[in-house]
C-alpha cells in the first residue's frame, strides 16, 4: 500500500500539479499508513479517514495557476453564498458534479462535504486545498484531485473569455488574470515546439502495435495533454487472427498502458472488451467509416476551454452546448491552415453520445485530423503511426493556446475602446 | 397518520395463512429510515423469528419494496424477498426484477409479509385494499408458463409471482418466478413458500408514489443516466445492454476465472466458440429488462425462450462440460419452467460429475433438472438426492469437499482463485456463495471506479466492508446493483433526498447500509454461524487454476486470506470468531438478540 501512496503522490508532482513532497497520502486497510512522516495535517487526515470509513485520503495544495484559479473560484463561490465550484468541462461535471467549497481547516466540514462527494476545496490561510476520498483505493483520491484541478483551470480560463465577450470584466479581474497569465509559463515549457520520436509504422503485429501505443499515451501525459491522466489511445492492427482494434482499458492511465490494452475484434465476435474505454464505440465508428489506423485522445486544456467560447451570447441553445449544439463550429487557424472541428456530445453511448457527433466529423470528406469534443477533449487519428496524430495534439493545443489569449487581447481593446 | 408521505407509502401488509386473516399496518417512521426498504426492512421483519426451523408457521416470507420503488430513479423498480434459507440456514434473500414492488406500491404498501401455513395450496390476490385468497390446487404440477398463462386469463395486468413444481417437491434451491422471466432465484425462496403451501402471488395497485421534489429527483435521474451511458460494462459497444451479463463470459474465460468441471479448473477451451455473441447469432433476441431501467439486460429468443444469464451460461457449459449452447438454452428454460436455481442446479450436477467421473450428454442433463424438481421421470431417484443441494450430496457421499460452495449457497460463476477481494466477499457473505453482497468484480475486473489489484489482499478488507454497506443501502432502497457499475451513492442519494423529501448523503445511506449488514451477521449468528463458516471450500487453497504463461494463476494464499479475513471482522466490529460485539450493535441502534441476553 506505501508503494501505492508515494506512487500518486510522485504522479501529482510529476503533472505540474502539487510541489514534490508536498501531497499527503493516508491509506487505512486495517492498519493506517501515510506516504510520509511528520506532516501537520496527519491528525487532521485520520480524523477525516476514520470519520468516512473510507480506504484513502488525499490532502494536497495545487501550485501555479491550478492554485490561482483553483482559489480565485472557490473564494468567488463563498463570496456568493454558493457552497460549490461548478465544473465547465463535460467529463469533469459528469463524474463529479460540483466541487464543494470549505471555508477554513475544520474536520466537521470537511466531513460533511467527503459525505456528499468525491473530493472538495479547502481555503485554509488564503490557499486552495483539494481533499479526496476513495472507497478501494489511493488512486481513487488521485483521479479526483487532478480532475478537480483541470476542472477549476478550464472553468477559470472559459468564464474569463465569457465574461469578457460579455463586457463584464472589472480591472481587478483583469490584474488578477494578468497574474495568474504569467504563471501558466512553466506550462508552457511542457509544450515542446516539436513532437518527440514516436514509433513508426507500419506495424507489423499486435505486440508492436500495443508498444507504440503504450509509447504514445506516455507521450500525451509528458506533454500534459491530458489530465489524471486519462483519455484513450487505440489502434487498428490486422493479425493472423484476424483484424483487431486495440484500445486502452475504461480508466487506464495513459501512461501506464502496459497491460491494459484490449483486444478487440473488428468483426465483433468477442465481448472481451468489455473492459475497453468508454469511447470504444466511437473508436470503432472512426476506423468503420474511414482511413484513420490510429486515434489519440487527451484532454489538452486551450483546446477544451476555447472549444467553449462562442459569440452567440443569447442563442436558444445556451446550457445545452455540451450536448446538443446545433451550430457548425470550428477552430480555424490562417485560411487554408488548420481546420478542427468542434462537436457536442457526453461521454460514451447515450442519446447525446460522442459516439453519435465525433465519427461523423472526423471521418467526414475522406477523414479529418481532428476534432475536439465541446467542453471535453481532442480526438486526433494517424494514417499508420501515432506521429501525425500526436503532432495534431500538439498543434491544436498550442494554436488554442495564442488563439485563446489573442481572444481576450481583442476583446479587451474592444471593451475599452467602448 | 398526519400529513404528506413521500417515497414509503407508510402500510404493510400482513397475511396469515393458517387464519386467512390479512391486516394493513402502519410502517413506522424510524423502522423506514433505519432500515430504509427492501433488503433491509426484510431482515427487521425476519429478526424475531430468524432462529425458528424454514417450515414453522411463524416463519414470515417477506416481499419488500423501498422508497425509490414506482419513481424515476434508474433501474428502482425492483424489490427484496427474504427468509431464512432451507438451503443453508442461513438468512436466504434475493432481488427480483418485474413489476412485484411497483405492484405492491402501488397498492399501498412497503412490504408484504407472509406467515403460516394453508391446508392446501392457495393464492393471494392483492387489489390495492382488497385481499383475497384462493385455491391454487388447479396449479400444482404445471410448469410456470402455464402458472402464469392460467392467472393471466383472469388477471391480465399487474403483477404474478409464483412458484414451480420444485417448490412443492421439497427442493431445497426451488426459486420464485415474477412475471415470467424474473427469478427470486437463490437460497431456496420458493421453497419458503412451497412450505407454507403458497403457490402464487398476484398484485394489482392504481397508486403511486408520491415524491418530495420532483425538479430534484429529475437531476439526479439525469446524472445517473449520464454516469450509465459514460459506462462500458453496461451501455458499451459489449456491454450489458446490448448482450445481457452473457457478455461477462468472454471476460472471465480470458481472465482464466471461469469455473470449469466443478471449479477444478479455471479456463474453457470451447468457450470464445460458444460467447454472448454466439447467441445472438443463433436466437436473435430481442432485449427485456425491468421496468424504467435503460439498461434492459435481458434477452428472450424468437421462440420465447430466456436466454442465459451469464451465471447460467457459464455453469451449464464449462461447469458441467457441456460444449452446447442449445443444452445451456434447454437447461436455463427448463430451470425457468420448474422453479430452479440455475446456479444451484448446475452446482449440483456439477458436483455429482465430479465425484462420479460420469460425463453427461444432453438427455440426462435434462433428466435430472426434472428430477431433482419434481422427483419424477428416468432421474426421479437420484435427481430428489441432488435437489437437496450440493452440500448435503456431497456430505452424504462422504466428500463434502466436492460442494463448491459457501454456507451451502453455491458458488457462482466467477473463480476467486482470481480475485482476491471476490475470495474474501464470498468467504464473509451473509447469504454464502454469493459475489452480490460486495461485487468485488466492479474494481477487481471490470475497473470501476478504478482497478485493483485482484492477485492481493492488500486494502481488499476494508473495500469490501464497504461494497457491503453500499449493495446493503442499495438492496434497500432498491436499486439493481448494475447501476453501481456506472454510478455510485453518491448520486442515488440525491434521488433518495429528492424522492422523501429527507436530507441523506451518501455517508447517511453508507451507516443504514451498515446497519442492515450486521443485522444480517446478527441473524446468522444467532442460528450457530461463526468463523468457521466464513470460508472457503478447500480447493481454493491447494489447487492452482488454469493459468497461462503470462498469466499465472496459483492458489489463494491461505495465511493472507485469513490474514485478511481478521482485518475484516475488525473493520466490520465482530470478535475474533466472526460474531458480532455488543458496542458494534449497539453503536448502530441493534437490539441484542434477547437469547444471548442471559449469556
Ligand atoms: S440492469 Fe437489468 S436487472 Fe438491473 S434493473 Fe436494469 S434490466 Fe433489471
Ligand atoms: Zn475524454
Amino acid at each position: 500500500m506505501n508503494d501505492q501512496l508515494a506512487k500518486y503522490a510522485a504522479k501529482l508532482a510529476d503533472a505540474g500539479l502539487c510541489a514534490p513532497g508536498e501531497p499527503l497520502l493516508a491509506a487505512l486497510d486495517a492498519e493506517l499508513s501515510f506516504n510520509h512522516a511528520g506532516d501537520p495535517r496527519q491528525s487532521l487526515a485520520v480524523e477525516v479517514l476514520l470519520g468516512l470509513g473510507a480506504s484513502a485520503l488525499l490532502l494536497a495544495e495545487p501550485i501555479g495557476a491550478c492554485q490561482a484559479t483553483m482559489y480565485a473560484l472557490a473564494r468567488e463561490a463563498l463570496e456568493q453564498g454558493e457552497a460549490a465550484v461548478i465544473p465547465g468541462d463535460c467529463e469533469t461535471r459528469t463524474f463529479l458534479h460540483d466541487l464543494p467549497v470549505v471555508n477554513g481547516l475544520d474536520t466537521a466540514l470537511i466531513l460533511q462535504a467527503l459525505r456528499r462527494r468525491k473530493g472538495c476545496i479547502i481555503l485554509h490561510q488564503g490557499r486552495a486545498l483539494m481533499a479526496a476520498a476513495g472507497s478501494v483505493s489511493p488512486e481513487q483520491t488521485f483521479v479526483t484531485a487532478s480532475s478537480m484541478a483541470f476542472a477549476c483551470f478550464v472553468a477559470y480560463f472559459a468564464k474569463h473569455l465569457r465574461d469578457a465577450r460579455a463586457g463584464q470584466i472589472t480591472s481587478a479581474r483583469r490584474a488578477e488574470f494578468a497574474a495568474i497569465r504569467a504563471l501558466l509559463d512553466a506550462d508552457m515549457a511542457r509544450l515542446p515546439q516539436t513532437a518527440p520520436e514516436l514509433l513508426s509504422g507500419p506495424f507489423a503485429n499486435a505486440d508492436q502495435a500495443r508498444a507504440a501505443m503504450i509509447q504514445a499515451g506516455r507521450a500525451v501525459v509528458e506533454h500534459g495533454l491530458v489530465d489524471s491522466s486519462f483519455g484513450n489511445v487505440s489502434c487498428r492492427q490486422s493479425t493472423t487472427g484476424g483484424e483487431l482494434l486495440l484500445i486502452s482499458q475504461t480508466g487506464s492511465a495513459l501512461d501506464e498502458l502496459g497491460g491494459v490494452i484490449d483486444p478487440c475484434r473488428m468483426d465483433g465476435t468477442s465481448c472481451v472488451g468489455l473492459t475497453a474505454s468508454s469511447e470504444l464505440t466511437a473508436h470503432k465508428a472512426i476506423y468503420d467509416g474511414g482511413p484513420a489506423k490510429t486515434i489519440l485522445h487527451g484532454h489538452p486544456r486551450f483546446a477544451v476551454i476555447l472549444s467553449m467560447d462562442c459569440e452567440k451570447l443569447d442563442c436558444p441553445g445556451l446550457g445545452n452546448c455540451h450536448r446538443a449544439c446545433a451550430t457548425p463550429r470550428a477552430v480555424n487557424g490562417d485560411p487554408g491552415g488548420l481546420h478542427i472541428p468542434i462537436v457536442p456530445g457526453e461521454v460514451g453511448t447515450g442519446p447525446f453520445g460522442l459516439c453519435n457527433t465525433l465519427p461523423p466529423a472526423l471521418t467526414s470528406g475522406g477523414g479529418q485530423r481532428g476534432v475536439i469534443v465541446y467542453g471535453h477533449g481532442l480526438f486526433t487519428t494517424g494514417a499508420v503511426d501515432f506521429r501525425d496524430a500526436f503532432a495534431t495534439l500538439l498543434e491544436v493545443e498550442r494554436f488554442c493556446r495564442d488563439e485563446y489569449f489573442r481572444r481576450v487581447a481583442g476583446l479587451d481593446q474592444q471593451n475599452d475602446a467602448g | 397518520m398526519t400529513g404528506q408521505l413521500f417515497g414509503w407509502t407508510g402500510r404493510y401488509l400482513r397475511v396469515d395463512l393458517s387464519t386467512g386473516a390479512s391486516e394493513n399496518l402502519p410502517l413506522p417512521e424510524d423502522i423506514r429510515q433505519t432500515f430504509l426498504g427492501g433488503r433491509g426492512l426484510g431482515g427487521f421483519f425476519l429478526r424475531d423469528f430468524a432462529t425458528l426451523p424454514c417450515d414453522h408457521p411463524d416463519m414470515p416470507l417477506i416481499i419488500a419494496s423501498g422508497p425509490l420503488t414506482g419513481t424515476n430513479s434508474p433501474a428502482s423498480s425492483r424489490c427484496h424477498i427474504m427468509s431464512r434459507s432451507p438451503l443453508t440456514g442461513a438468512i436466504g434473500d434475493a432481488s427480483v426484477g418485474g413489476r412485484l414492488g411497483l405492484e405492491l406500491k402501488h397498492a399501498g404498501y412497503d412490504a408484504l409479509v407472509v406467515t403460516g401455513q394453508a391446508n392446501t395450496p392457495c393464492g393471494i390476490e392483492i387489489d390495492d385494499h382488497e385481499v383475497r385468497f384462493t385455491d391454487a390446487t388447479n396449479l400444482t404440477g404445471l410448469p410456470t408458463p402455464d402458472v402464469f398463462a392460467k392467472l393471466r386469463a383472469h388477471r391480465p395486468t399487474g403483477c404474478i409471482a409464483t412458484t414451480g413444481p420444485a417448490a412443492e417437491n421439497g427442493c431445497r434451491f426451488a426459486s420464485i418466478m415474477v412475471d415470467t422471466y424474473h427469478s427470486a432465484a437463490r437460497c431456496g425462496l420458493g421453497l419458503v413458500a412451497g412450505l407454507k403451501n403458497l403457490k402464487y402471488i398476484a398484485v394489482r395497485g392504481t397508486g403511486a408514489t408520491q415524491v418530495a421534489d420532483p425538479a430534484g429527483l429529475a437531476a439526479a435521474v439525469e446524472d445517473i443516466e449520464r454516469l450509465a451511458n459514460a459506462s462500458p460494462a453496461l451501455m458499451g459497444q459489449h456491454g450489458f445492454a446490448r448482450y445481457g451479463t452473457g457478455s461477462l463470459y468472454d471476460l472471465m474465460d480470458s481472465r482464466r476465472m471461469m469455473p470449469t468441471d466443478n471449479f477444478a479448473r479455471t479456463h474453457f477451451p470451447p468457450a470464445p466458440g460458444i460467447n454472448a455473441y454466439a447467441y445472438a447469432q443463433r436466437y436473435h433476441p430481442v432485449r427485456r429488462g425491468c421496468p424504467g431501467c435503460l439498461v434492459q439486460c435481458k434477452g428472450l429468443s424468437g421462440d420465447g425462450r430466456p436466454l442465459p444469464e451469464y451465471e447460467a451460461m457459464s455453469h451449464f457449459t464449462a461447469l458441467i462440460g457441456n460444449e452446447m449452447i442449445e443444452l445451456a438454452m434447454r437447461a436455463t428454460d427448463f430451470c425457468a419452467c420448474l422453479g430452479l436455481d440455475p446456479v444451484s442446479a448446475a452446482s449440483t450436477l456439477a458436483c455429482h460429475r465430479e465425484r462420479t467421473g460420469e460425463d453427461y450428454g444432453p438427455d440426462r442433463v435434462l433428466a435430472l433438472l426434472l428430477g431433482m424438481a419434481t422427483s419424477q421421470g428416468p432421474e426421479a431417484e437420484l435427481g430428489r438426492e441432488l435437489g437437496q443441494g450440493a452440500a448435503s450430496y456431497a456430505a452424504s457421499h462422504g466428500r463434502p469437499d466436492l460442494a463448491m460452495s459457501v454456507k451451502g449457497l453455491d458458488l457462482p460463476a466467477y473463480d476467486p482463485r482470481g480475485a482476491y477481494g471476490l475470495a474474501l466477499s464470498y468467504a464473509v457473505s451473509t447469504q454464502g456463495g454469493s459475489h452480490l453482497r460486495a461485487n468485488p468484480l466492479s474494481h477487481e475486473v471490470l475497473r470501476k471506479p478504478v482497478a485493483t489489484d485482484r492477485f492481493s489482499f492488500s486494502g481488499k478488507a476494508r473495500s469490501i466492508k464497504s461494497a457491503e454497506d453500499m449493495l446493503a443501502a442499495a438492496d434497500s432502497l432498491p436499486i439493481c446493483r448494475h447501476l453501481l457499475l456506472a454510478a455510485s451513492l453518491e448520486e442515488y442519494a440525491k434521488a433518495f433526498a429528492a424522492v422523501t423529501g429527507l436530507p441523506a448523503t451518501a455517508g447517511d445511506l453508507l451507516l443504514a447500509g451498515e446497519r442492515i449488514c450486521m443485522q444480517e451477521r446478527l441473524l446468522n449468528a444467532q442460528n450457530g454461524f461463526t468463523a468457521k463458516d466464513d470460508d472457503l471450500p478447500q480447493r481454493f487453497f491447494t489447487e492452482s487454476g488454469s493459468g497461462a504463461p503470462d498469466l499465472p494463476v496459483p492458489p489463494i494464499p491461505r495465511q493472507d486470506f485469513l490474514a485478511a479475513r481478521a482485518a475484516y471482522y475488525r473493520i466490520r466490529g465482530l470478535d475474533l470468531n466472526g460474531l458480532p460485539t455488543r458496542d458494534t450493535v449497539q453503536r448502530l441502534g441493534l437490539p441484542w438478540p434477547k437469547q444471548w441476553e442471559r449469556a
